[in-house]
């Protein structure tokens, strides 16, 4: 080797750290002009971050909030979401009527819509889809995959699982531009069930041609074809493109029968990192993104940002396990009601906007009562029942979550702290137990007896209280630790009234004996929100996070 | 060297079975149960039970393992419990993510730690040496995510020079023919799209090659400043070569060689450290899926992806004793 080429080489080696060390200055010049031309020529691009990939796009299979936040665009169901509330409203079908006996449900069909296939929503389309999900068997039986029709219509045409022969779907019947769903036994949810988007319109065609519950070559329904390239439904977006991993993009559907999309083109993108997400949103790169830590709602709403909060439709309870003697005594849970002062909590550990809760149902949802025993923030008062339950100075489980953000509960952490101040206050002893949400946690308080007081709640999918009493006291389980058979009775008795007016009243008396049985406390319906870059306008939030996105405007 | 190779690559096979047979008893032995962490809080017994029979986890740990292996002869490592993609298949749709990172995180120490090394150490007790020392001390001391965050917040947020998260701008519409996309803007010729995803590209790289960037320069330093006390050196310089003979022919093939062994080892460091990179910075990587898989106890995942990160490390550490047999004849003899 000559002198030569190591001069070469030297000089290599220097052009490579200058063209490296120009690469990173003259970044700044290029970010800012591309960054000025995406806000100013309006590139009629909404770019919301998910914090994860949509599981499928077979709104049939799925219950995550990423794939149904997706299939909410895409797809429809005969009953909607009135926007802004948690009413069901009219969507594929214009108007319904049911018989008394509550078997019966006939709906008026819209006229003129069709799939963005371009093959007709019809009567046909609609029996095809709930013949579709009564005829399913073998593994699309799983919890994980049909686990939302399991929860309203509780069983299929054939099943070697027992208890999934039961259902309540009899069958559909085609009118004209009618359709009549009947049932084997009344179910009051019916109607605010069929707006959850597992339950929405897809095409018969599209169904069939790509062989929708077919496994495929991955050997998972999830992610065959038609879950992941031809999800075809007759809402205002259509599917373009998924890249795993990356985005996946939506284009205005140029047919779509009702309010024309305003925005061309929709891109998710997966950022699971929240401060990720919300550095994204404050470097422009993504125009929005859902549930905003309450730490960082201020600082948001400061730099101009919007965050919009939703009406909850949710609940927060403190359980207490009955199989513990200690809390198996009413005056010790009577005691611990009265020595929380829920307001504080409230103030101290949820995001603002957050009222106190008073019965396990939130108050926009049917069956909420007029009136509960409720059981005032009083100390004193706390003291002497636990006096006469001889309880004072008493240790007490308290279980906890750690390494969480749920809806309902964004900082168990906090929440724990405060409320043992509480406990400690009117002389109990609190023996803290944290534990990782998932599974340790999720497992002590569902499959172990060995739990005391514990932090958990739910996020309704319906508007309905079957989805709160009943899935928390339809049944004896070892989270509450109790065995009530005419709680229970109650309970299946409300479930399957005859119509949502029955029900509501049903599900009220529930709500009241509960609240004097007191398995559990209420503690709050947390307010969840959602971040927006100032530059959108026109979103209407949902209490059940089923926003439309064809109201989105792009300011100029 | 074909010999070399084959031995080296037969000794791999053994290695890969002992992990995989201690990688599945142990997933198997951490508390808790995927079915549950699966369905959430309002799964029912049966749900899980049902759940559970379906992926086959109620059956015996060895005739769960025998299968396992039966099934890997086939090729064939299962699909994730948690989205039903099959684990193969999302491998290589996050692996391009993964190695433009480490490539680019890599690719940065070694060209900015090694020179940075030798100067440091050609000019000890200087200012470029006290400087070098104690930045690369800061690089190993500062935790991965807190340096990510540190990065994004002065250069993304801050400065608005570089973007904070993803790998390409999702706006623009750039073709990915391999999936590694600085690489894909240049075969397609979309200049722009690979601009974008070289911007991409630099904030997470500087967050993962610090580490292995400071170890490098000291590594280097170290090593250089030992071989130029050799006596061969003097004897060189006594024989009248000149010093930049002196430099490339003698202490640097001589110095480069612990050097490259640590840069071997490094391919280790920062797979685990692409698992925290990949997540701040939303890169959709191999690492990032890891890290999901572990909290919902995805088996089949934890169990794949780590199988195949063994083999890469392995095949890594494979080139590594191959350029060791290439910078010094000694070697191939062993």
């Amino acid at each position: 080797m000559s002198p030569t080429t190591t001069r070469v080489r030297r000089l290599i080696a220097v052009a490579g750290a200058t063209g490296l060390a120009l690469a990173i200055t003259s970044c700044s010049s290029e970010r800012g002009t591309r960054q000025a031309s995406a806000g100013g020529e309006k590139t009629g691009t909404f770019v919301f971050a998910a914090a994860s990939e949509p599981v499928a796009l077979d709104p049939a299979f799925v219950a995550d909030s990423e794939s149904t936040r997706v299939a909410n665009q895409i797809f429809e169901g005969l009953v909607s979401i009135k926007p802004g509330t948690a009413e069901p409203a009219p969507g594929l079908a214009t108007s319904w009527s049911q018989t008394d006996d509550g078997l019966s449900y006939t709906f008026q069909l819209r006229k003129d819509v069709k799939f963005s296939d371009g093959t007709p929503f019809d009567a046909e389309a609609v029996c095809f889809n709930f013949e579709r999900w009564y005829n399913w068997n073998g593994p699309l039986q799983a919890e994980n995959i049909s686990n939302l029709y399991q929860l309203v219509f509780a069983g299929f045409k054939t099943s070697d699982n027992p208890a999934l022969t039961k259902g309540i779907y009899k069958g559909c019947a085609a009118q004209g531009d009618a359709v009549t769903i009947t049932l084997t036994r009344p179910y009051g949810s019916l109607i605010p069930a069929l707006a959850i988007s597992s339950f929405a319109m897809q095409s018969p065609t599209a169904l069939k041609q790509y062989k929708a519950d077919d496994p495929g070559a991955s050997g998972d329904v999830r992610r065959n074809e038609y879950s992941t390239a031809h999800p075809t439904g007759t809402g205002p977006y259509l599917f373009e493109s998924w890249e795993k991993g990356q985005r996946l993009t939506l284009r205005a559907n140029p047919t779509y029968w009702g309010g024309k999309p305003k925005i061309d083109k929709i891109v998710v993108r997966i950022i699971p990192d929240g401060t990720a997400r919300l550095q994204a949103l404050q470097s422009g790169e993504i125009d929005g993104y859902d549930l905003v830590a309450p730490a960082d709602v201020q600082g948001l709403s400061g730099a101009g940002f919007q965050v919009l909060p939703r009406e909850p439709l949710n609940i927060l309870y403190l359980g207490m396990n009955q199989a513990d003697p200690l809390l198996a005594d009413i005056r010790v849970r009577k005691a611990i009601a009265h020595a929380l002062d829920k307001q504080a909590i409230v103030s101290q550990t949820l995001p603002a906007g957050t009222k106190p809760a008073e019965q396990f149902i939130p108050p926009p949802v049917n069956g909420y009562a007029d009136s509960v025993a409720t059981y005032d923030y009083d100390p004193a008062k706390a003291k002497k029942l636990l006096e006469e339950a001889g309880a004072v100075g008493k240790t007490v489980t308290f279980n906890y979550p750690t390494g969480t953000s749920r809806p309902y509960m964004p900082s168990p952490e906090d929440t724990f702290v405060a409320i043992r101040t509480q406990l400690e206050a009117v002389g109990l002893k609190v023996n803290a137990v944290p534990e990782k949400w998932s599974p340790e946690y999720l497992e002590r308080i569902k499959a172990k007896t060995d739990h005391g007081l514990y932090l958990l709640g739910g996020t309704g999918i319906m508007n309905s209280a079957d989805t709160f009493l009943g899935i928390f006291f339809g049944r004896k389980t070892v989270e509450w630790g109790f065995e009530d058979k005419k709680l229970f009775e109650s309970v299946a008795a409300a479930r399957s009234a005859r119509n949502l007016a029955e029900q509501g009243e049903k599900y009220a008396t529930v709500s009241k004996e509960l609240m004097d049985l007191l398995p559990g406390i209420p503690v709050a319906h947390p307010v969840p929100s959602l971040a927006l870059s100032p530059r959108i306008t026109g979103y209407v939030t949902s209490p059940l996070a089923a926003e439309v996105w064809n109201t989105l405007e792009i300011k100029g | 060297m074909i010999a070399f190779v084959a031995r080296r690559l037969a000794l791999v096979v053994p290695v890969l079975f002992g992990l995989s047979l201690l990688l599945f008893v142990w997933l198997r032995l951490l508390p808790g149960d995927p079915a549950r962490a699966l369905l959430g809080e309002r799964a029912t017994q049966e749900g899980i039970d049902r759940v559970n029979h379906l992926y086959g986890f109620d059956r015996s740990l060895p005739e769960q393992f025998l299968l396992f292996l039966e099934r890997l002869a086939r090729g064939d490592l299962g699909s994730s419990i948690r989205t039903g993609q099959s684990v193969v298949g999302s491998f290589f749709e996050r692996f391009p993510a993964t190695v433009e990172l480490a490539v680019a995180g890599l690719g940065l120490a070694i060209v900015v730690g090694i020179p940075l090394g030798y100067f440091a150490a050609r000019r000890k007790g200087g200012p470029l040496d006290h400087l070098s020392v104690g930045a690369s001390l800061l690089g190993v001391v500062v935790p991965v995510f807190f340096l990510a965050y540190l990065l994004k917040y002065v250069f993304a947020i801050r400065l608005g020079w570089l973007p904070t998260a993803g790998r390409q701008d999702v706006r623009l519409d750039a073709t990915h023919p391999t999936g590694l996309y600085v690489l894909d803007g240049v075969l397609t010729g979309e200049w722009d799209a690979a601009w974008d995803a070289l911007l991409h590209l630099i904030l997470p790289a500087m967050a993962l090659g610090a580490i292995p960037l400071a170890i490098i320069v000291r590594i280097t330093r170290a090593s250089v400043l030992e071989v130029m006390n050799e006596d061969f050196v003097r004897t060189a310089r006594a024989k009248g070569l000149t010093r930049a003979v002196i430099r490339r022919r003698h202490v640097m093939r001589n110095a480069l060689l612990p050097v490259s062994t640590t840069i071997g080892l490094q391919a280790g460091a920062l797979l685990a450290g692409a698992v925290l990179t990949e997540t701040v910075f939303a890169l959709n990587g191999v690492g990032e899926f890891l890290f999901t898989a572990v909290n919902h106890l995805d088996y089949p995942v934890l169990q794949g992806f780590v199988l195949f990160i063994a083999v890469i490390y392995a095949v890594v550490n494979l080139l590594v004793d191959v350029s060791y047999a290439v910078i010094d004849p000694r070697a191939r003899q062993r």
